[in-house]
């Protein structure tokens, strides 16, 4: 939480030593000006801090409550939200290695992460909160970097950042940074949208390619050693999905295909609503990079993260409208109609191969690619 | 031409997969020893559209589950060992030992890394230079080339910090096997398309004469793996049991004479335990003596390790094609890819998994 | 394991000795080692596995086998002139 006490006691002491260098006690020393990455000192809760909020947070942060400087933010619900409805709440942690990679970032990842979670329940997401664990001697520009781009993520999301906290770790123990956000929303009455929710005979829709973010992030780990043009799709889908509510407003089901893919999240789906669902593989859009890097590595890119996509289940009455909705923004431009939901008492998901066979699509055994989300 | 899309066009398929029901007139058995057509053929439910007259067994052609189980508890012995870096692909890290595998090492502070090629791992003992990096160099013939090149870039790079920990086995001996196994069903093979681009085809002309089977050498796209199996049919129907070649854009008879070359330079031939089957001599290749300094067995004497297989485990018999995944008993219960038995279950290769993981039940 | 792709060999040159190349597999370029191909050239197609390249792709041979495939099956398919019949997938970028 902001802390809001200087550490009065400490400056008078160290103008009375002056001549001696204060170096050593139970409090951290004020650091010459010119640090440029993170310390100790960053963490505990004093001056150091106090600079580092004001220095690197607050300029992209610079919602009312973060600037008035309390261990809490008082929030009001926008006017034009309906009075009956729900809070939705959501929370998550971003551990992603490397910090940078194509399309996004650690800090437009954990934004968009958020803002999506708390979208999925057809809520519109408001406000969210930002922990970040730093670890020692992390660059502070690289930690501007990536608050400037939480910053560009809620303004294209529409939310404002409301409360934080900031703790240091030793060397060695962080990766650089993790970052956990928590986020509210407001679900207006009349929705019920949910795992589950699915019934038979319902359509199964996605609002994009799959595969692109965990590729993309192990190109950018270098490990593999191969090279290519392709970008996380990391992005809020908050505003696509409330375009898709307006237009499908019995949409039954909606889930982002984070960790285990396409996949796993169909079986989640399956076993939540004691369904089965079936989908054709030659409908599921894959880019070709996407398609040729799976290949290379043994991966199927239907069990490969996603961070800007968004599945979609509605009755096969609104199946179009919610297409045309997606197609008609640009984060669900390559929509599609992937498949249905069928009744079968082991809530399976079943693919239909090109050439006409059937395998199943189980959730994903073990770790696939560690550390991507 | 990419070499890619025109073998998964899957109007062509289906017409082939026609041809096949159209010409079968008996049961026919036929193997294929190739982890990547299993998975293949499992993939795209190709071995369900066949005609029910044919069965497609899956041999033992996952190098990852024909590893000995002495020799995964020696790769878990090193990989333990403080400044040791150990490398492997990928698929190794979940093969379970007698007690652990290479995640549990890992978990308990063992540097373990994937790497995709044997010089990616050449590379890291390059950059750590106060670590020991070895190499676990499993595989069929394919990978023996790329293995056999990591030991002789090593020395050329003057590196005394990378060793390899040999798991090379070849298919031939493994066909002779499975042939003279007084169980044996199989009447025909698919040979793997990958091994033959190494090594030629013609290998198998003396076991498609002495055992009266034919084979053909296949790919892996979809167009490739139904004619294979068409090919095969069609001799199978005739009587005839010659060797044919059905992946002709990769595949000659004598092989990549170079690749061979390397491989002769670094390895010779060796007796290999094969995991569930037992000993298979002269079935794989070790170093060569000049290049025992390269050896990790050697360089790591880790002593003699007491493995301990589940006694519910039928992998052998699977591998061998005598039994399916669904014959047994823990297949499903005990023993699933978050918690398996034996290799075939834990390599997405290995028979077992792919069964599980495709469904086939 | 990794199942061995096609692609085309786009540069070669030598790296620390070995015969390296970059591979393209259609937007993703790749490293690999041609050691094992000594007579391949820039625009040849190979299959790459593990890094390492097994063979050089006939283009001959594989339009001679999709041909006697096609007349096998009397097939009337254009395989690989017309792109918007490609059944093999959602195609994309």
């Amino acid at each position: 939480m902001l802390p809001t006490i200087v550490m009065e006691e400490t400056d008078k002491s160290m103008e009375k030593n002056q001549k001696t260098p204060f170096m050593q006690g139970p409090f951290c020393p004020i650091p010459l000006r010119h640090n440029d990455q993170i310390l100790i000192g960053h963490g505990s809760g004093g001056q150091m801090t106090q600079e580092l909020i004001r220095q690197v947070f607050l300029p992209s942060f610079a919602s009312d409550p973060l600037l008035l400087g309390n261990d809490f933010a008082n929030l009001n619900l926008p006017e034009n939200i309906g009075s009956q409805g729900h809070l939705i709440v959501s929370t998550d942690a971003h551990i992603v290695t490397p910090l940078f990679f194509p399309g996004g970032d650690i800090g437009r990842l954990a934004v968009c992460g958020t803002v999506n979670d708390v979208s999925m329940s057809g809520a519109i997401p408001l406000y969210l909160t930002a922990g970040f664990i730093l670890e020692e001697g992390l660059p502070i520009e690289t930690l501007s970097r990536v608050v400037h781009s939480m910053k560009v993520a809620s303004e294209e999301a529409g939310v404002q950042i409301v409360a934080g906290d900031t703790k240091v770790v030793e060397k060695g123990k962080a990766d650089g940074l993790f970052i956990t956000t928590t986020g509210v929303g407001w679900l207006q009455e009349g929705f019920q949208i949910g795992g589950e929710q699915a019934r038979p005979g319902d359509t199964v829709l996605i609002s994009g390619s799959v595969g692109q973010h965990g590729i993309a992030v192990l190109a950018a780990r270098g490990e593999l050693g191969f090279e290519t043009d392709l970008q996380s799709d990391t992005a809020p889908l908050n505003h696509l999905i409330q375009e898709i509510l307006k237009a499908a407003p019995h949409t039954r089901v909606l889930r982002d295909p984070t960790r285990g893919g396409l996949a796993t999240t169909l079986n989640e789906i399956a076993t939540q609503s004691n369904v089965s669902i079936q989908i054709n593989e030659e409908d599921v859009p894959v880019l070709p990079a996407v398609r040729v890097a799976c290949e290379m590595l043994g991966f199927d890119p239907f069990y490969i993260a996603n961070e800007g996509k968004v599945i979609v289940i509605t009755p096969p009455e609104e199946a179009d409208a919610a297409i045309m909705a997606m197609r008609n923004n640009v984060l669900g431009n390559q929509a599609a109609q992937i498949g249905t939901v069928f009744p079968h008492p082991q809530a399976r998901v079943l693919l239909h191969t090109p050439i006409g066979g059937t395998r199943i699509l189980d959730v994903l055994a073990g770790e696939l690619l560690p550390r991507i989300c | 031409m990419q070499f890619k899309d025109e073998f998964r066009n899957s109007g062509l398929v289906r017409r082939v997969l026609e041809e096949i029901a159209r010409v079968v007139t008996h049961d026919w058995v036929i193997m294929e020893i190739c982890g990547g057509q299993t998975h293949a053929l499992l993939h795209s439910g190709l071995d369900e559209l066949l005609p029910p007259q044919i069965e497609l067994v899956h041999g033992p052609g996952c190098p990852v589950c024909v590893t000995s189980l002495e020799l995964i508890d020696k790769a878990l012995a090193i990989a333990s060992l403080p400044g040791v870096i150990f490398t492997s692909y990928g698929d190794m890290l979940r093969v379970p030992g007698s007690e652990r595998d290479l995640f549990s090492v890992r978990a308990a502070g063992g540097q373990i890394r994937v790497v995709y090629s044997p010089l990616d791992a050449v590379r890291i003992a390059q950059e750590n230079p106060d670590k020991q990096v070895v190499f676990f160099a499993i595989g069929f013939e394919t990978t023996a080339p790329a293995n056999a090149t990591s030991v002789l870039q090593a020395k050329a790079l003057g590196l005394k910090n990378y060793s390899v920990l040999v798991s090379q086995v070849c298919v031939p001996p493994a066909m002779h096997v499975i042939l003279n196994s007084p169980g044996n069903r199989v009447q025909g093979f698919l040979a793997a398309g990958h091994v033959c681009a190494v090594m030629g085809y013609w290998e198998y002309l003396p076991i498609a004469q002495r055992y009266q089977v034919p084979i053909t050498v296949t790919g892996f796209e979809p167009l490739d793996l139904v004619q294979g199996v068409l090919m095969t049919v069609q001799q199978l129907e005739k009587g005839t049991c010659e060797v044919q070649n059905a992946y002709p854009r990769v595949v000659t008879q004598q092989g990549n004479l170079a690749a061979q070359a390397i491989i002769q330079r670094v390895y010779q031939p060796c007796d290999r335990n094969w995991r569930g089957i037992g000993l298979i001599p002269q079935s794989g290749w070790g170093l060569r003596p000049e290049w025992q300094e390269y050896d990790a067995e050697y360089r790591f004497p880790v002593g003699h390790l007491r493995t301990q297989e589940s006694p519910l485990c039928i992998a052998g018999q699977i591998l061998q094609g005598l039994k399916k995944p669904t014959d047994c008993h823990a297949f499903g219960n005990q023993c699933t890819p978050t918690n398996p038995l034996g290799a075939t279950m834990v390599s997405s290769e290995g028979t077992c998994a792919a069964y599980y993981r495709y469904g086939r039940d | 394991m990794c199942l061995g792709v096609p692609g085309k060999i786009i540069e070669i040159y030598d790296g620390s000795g070995l015969r390296m190349c970059k591979v393209d597999f259609g937007g993703v370029v790749r490293e690999a080692c041609i050691e094992t191909l000594p007579d391949a050239k820039v625009g040849d197609y190979t299959i790459i596995h593990a890094g390492f390249a097994l063979n050089i792709l006939s283009e001959a041979e594989a339009q001679e086998s999709l041909a006697a495939l096609r007349e096998l099956t009397a097939v009337e398919e254009e395989l690989g002139m017309n792109h918007s019949n490609d059944p093999s997938g959602s195609q994309e970028g």
